[in-house]
């Protein structure tokens, strides 16, 4: 019998696993996904840059407690479990609420996620006098979680959060707060830009490189606790491309995989060279928000009823090359708090004319409003055209705009001053055009109608009163059934529409266009995305 | 010649001092917030309040500028508002990324301009005269961001020649000077010579031009010189000119394109600085200020001590 050389059979054998350690290599997936802003929103848990960048460095890396499901796009999401497998309320204070933590969810760097994780990271953004205390981070996300006044340690397991006062909905805020790694800040001595660039947390991807301002690298966390959610693509590219046509080239170019918000004008030619163009209702809408205080223009409901009539919003769809959906209401009709309003939204020039007429106005007696826009940025869609096309429908039906144009970030402090501000008052401004995220209760519907949230207290810019609406509000926050959230919750918005409160436009349906090899992607009706659903 | 660069380095200082201060006061005037950096949108009254305190911000506008004052002079310039970053490895990366752009783009923009300049200049009124005097029309007048877009619609998008954006396969981090990352230099860097090289000829050109019917040149010519060596001499006699308008071009390609650098997502300090006064980040928008302030005043230091060594009578003069 022959017996093959000791050498030979070595070699003979590493040659199959070389070939596998190659084809290993080979097939890792990668996905290179072209984002609309200028830098990588923060890595260290809560990220900065809007709603948006939650998809891209916030629950990619991390997880809150209680999660969006974002990952289905034929309905709106819910709230489903993250890292407290259940959560409730106490019967005998409804103030408290109980959330159990799941077992067995480890940080990236090995660490285990307990409950002292979850008091660590609620002292990081809500007590400045912790040592982890991110006044960044807090930044980001105090907004978000309004309702906590207090929190303690159960069990290792369990912890308690109370709230200021009675708040049914206050699981919804949940999903903005992001667990970071209390074992790796200690690691990288307490210095949360060391710990930027060497994050941990729980989520379905860890990060592998950062290069500020031009990319970020995530990579599968093969070792993720949530097996239904296990990311599909081996590693992500986010690559920030602010500009829109450098986008698109980059696609065109083949330098990205998919990219997000396309300008408008280029998507039938991105479509007719074979990419595809993805789109879905998203909790955004772009709207006038009109001052309701003694003087304004606006004051009066027919006005308000009749810009809402003398706008076609089909033209401005078509404007934006389909990349919108016509406004029927702060909320999309698919939402659960749409309800059933009986001033129905639409392009009646004859009746907005009527309307103008009854309220004292003609084309001869003119009324003048002035409204504060930004010239462009993120959410505003393409405002300048819009606007002027809302300026020339109006003008139709006796209405004469007048724009203030600042940039998005100064319209920004225009918003949280509200409108009895010197700096709006002043000038004149008895509306505002900015595009707002939707996508909750609060941030649909509370913050924009509640009299306590009159700002500077909150952004109901224009100083919107009403009891009854108060007072269902209230009952909303006692209600902790979802099914009596959500009628009540549809009433106030019925309510909402039927007083004309603002001239809702469109919504915006958050484009994305994708190459051919781009498999699996989900836009879900949100905007959290889920990345573990790309597939190459 | 020492104690010239010396009052030279002097003047710096209140050069630095001025265009800061100016900076600074510019922030503040324009209409806007530092904290939209880092404050969400709807932040209410308590959360503002607290962040203006945390950064400093609370306090009066002299107050913020002495101390950056003091900490820039210690060589401290902060860290950025709105990324926790150290303000002076934001900017250095940003210059030294628009360095290999405006380095190249300025390289072939100023040599292409002599060469274009020269021959117009020399055939004064002929056909090539006519030509550079075209292109350096075209090369002064065309938007950046035009051309931009459309070199890379042609060049990217439909033939598939050069990448459309970025520096590098690997970002800027990872860049080297071999083929695959030049690649990504070549649409940048000709969308950003073309300036230059508009200005450089018309200069050249309107020099040489002169040069030519200058006595010194008939005498060289009635001495029976070669054209070569008239040229030298012509070529030595522009040289300080085209060295002090180069100096200046170069300064300004340095201080970054920020139309060129959005463009082609190109991480320097045009796109740095547009990021900056987007989010009225004050620290990152003063120390990048700074940084390419005292770049432009040795760029111009440089020409200054280089001319008299091409040029002596300057030196006396």
């Amino acid at each position: 019998m022959h017996v093959l050389p000791k050498q030979l059979s070595r070699w003979l054998l590493s040659v199959p696993v070389a070939l596998a350690m190659h084809s290993g290599v080979m097939a890792e997936t990668v996905a290179r996904y072209g984002i609309s802003m200028a830098d990588i929103p923060l890595t260290t848990g809560q990220p900065d840059r809007g709603a948006g960048a939650y998809q891209f460095t916030g629950h990619t890396l991390y997880d809150p407690l209680v999660s969006w499901e974002s990952n289905i796009g034929t309905r709106p999401g819910k709230l489903m479990p993250g890292l407290a497998s259940e959560w409730k309320v106490d019967a005998k204070d409804n103030k408290k609420w109980v959330f159990k933590l799941r077992k067995g969810a480890k940080f990236h760097d090995g660490s285990e996620f307990k409950a002292d994780a979850v008091i660590w990271n609620l002292d990081k953004v809500l007590n400045d006098k912790s040592p982890q205390f991110d006044a960044k981070q807090s930044a980001q996300v105090r907004p978000r979680i309004p309702s906590i006044a207090s929190y303690t340690k159960v069990d290792d397991y369990t912890v308690e959060i109370t709230t200021k006062a009675i708040d049914a909905l206050f699981p919804y805020q949940l999903p903005w707060f992001l667990i970071s790694s209390p074992a790796q800040w200690e690691k990288l001595g307490r210095d949360w830009n060391k710990f930027a660039t060497q994050p941990s947390g729980t989520g379905p991807f860890k990060l592998d490189k950062l290069v500020p301002r031009e990319r970020a690298e995530l990579v599968k966390n093969a070792t993720y606790w949530d097996k239904t959610r296990m990311a599909q693509t081996d590693r992500i590219v986010l690559i920030p491309i602010p500009d829109a046509l450098t986008r698109s080239n980059a696609l065109l170019s083949g330098q990205v995989d998919l990219i997000e918000t396309p300008p408008p004008d280029v998507v039938p030619q991105l479509v007719s060279a074979g990419f595809k163009l993805v789109k879905n209702v998203t909790p955004h809408v772009w709207p006038y928000h009109f001052s309701t205080q003694p003087g304004s223009p606006w004051v009066d409901i027919r006005v308000r009823k009749a810009a809402n009539l003398a706008i076609d919003r089909d033209g401005i769809v078509k404007l934006l090359n389909g990349l919108a959906v016509p406004a029927k209401g702060q909320l999309d009709s698919s939402s659960p708090w749409f309800g059933k309003p009986t001033f129905k939204l639409g392009y009646d020039v004859a009746a907005a004319k009527a309307l103008m007429k009854q309220a004292g106005y003609s084309k001869e007696k003119l009324l003048k409003a002035k409204v504060i826009i930004a010239q462009g940025g993120t959410g505003q869609m393409l405002s300048l055209p819009m606007n002027e096309y809302i300026q020339q429908s109006l003008a139709e039906v006796g209405i004469q705009l007048e724009f203030e144009v600042v940039e998005l970030e100064t319209l920004y402090l225009h918003w949280r001053s509200g409108v009895k501000a010197e700096m709006n008052a002043g000038k004149g401004i008895s509306a505002i055009n900015l595009g707002y995220v939707t996508s909750d209760p609060f941030y649909g519907i509370t913050r924009f109608v509640d009299s306590r949230y009159v700002a500077p207290n909150g952004v109901n810019w224009g100083g919107y009163n009403n009891p009854k609406v108060d007072a269902a509000l209230d009952k909303v926050r006692t209600s902790f059934s979802p099914k009596v959230q959500d009628a009540l919750l549809a009433t106030v918005h019925q309510t909402m529409v039927d007083e004309a409160l603002m001239l809702w436009v469109v919504h915006d349906v958050n484009p994305h266009v994708l190459s051919p090899k781009v498999k699996g992607f989900v836009q879900a009706q949100h905007w959290f995305q889920d990345l573990t659903t790309l597939k190459m | 010649m020492l104690s010239y660069v010396l009052k030279r380095l002097l003047y710096t200082i209140p050069i630095a001092l001025s265009v800061t201060l100016v900076s600074f006061m510019l922030v503040y005037l324009a209409p806007g917030d530092p904290l939209n950096a880092i404050a969400p949108a709807d932040a209410p009254a308590e959360v503002v309040e607290a962040l203006k305190a945390a950064y400093g911000l609370d306090q009066p506008i002299p107050v913020q500028y002495g101390k950056w004052l003091l900490r820039a002079v210690q060589g401290d310039l902060g860290k950025s508002i709105a990324s926790g970053r150290e303000v002076a490895t934001e900017v250095l990366s940003a210059v030294s990324n628009t360095l290999v752009l405006a380095g190249v783009a300025g390289f072939a923009g100023v040599l292409l301009g002599c060469i274009l300049g020269a021959l117009a200049g020399y055939w004064h009124g002929s056909w090539i005269d006519r030509l550079a005097t075209v292109l350096s029309v075209i090369g002064v007048s065309v938007p950046h961001y035009w051309l931009g877009l459309v070199l890379t619609i042609i060049f990217s998008t439909w033939l598939g020649w050069f990448p459309a954006m970025g520096a590098g396969p690997g970002g800027s981090a990872e860049w080297l000077w071999d083929l695959e990352h030049m690649r990504y230099l070549v649409l940048p860097a000709l969308t950003l010579s073309v300036i230059p090289l508009g200005i450089i000829t018309r200069t050249v050109r309107a020099l040489v031009a002169d040069m030519l019917e200058q006595e010194f040149v008939m005498a060289l010519r009635a001495r029976g010189l070669s054209h070569q060596a008239i040229f030298r001499h012509v070529a030595k006699n522009t040289a300080p000119t085209v060295l002090a308008v180069a100096g200046l071009q170069l300064g300004y390609l340095m201080g970054g394109s920020i139309l060129v650098e959005t463009v082609f997502a190109w991480p320097g300090t045009g796109f740095l600085l547009n990021t900056a006064i987007f989010q009225r980040d004050i620290p990152l928008l003063q120390g990048t200020i700074l940084v390419l302030c005292l770049f432009f005043v040795a760029l111009n230091l440089l020409v200054d001590i280089l001319q008299p060594l091409i040029d002596p009578r300057m030196g006396r003069t």
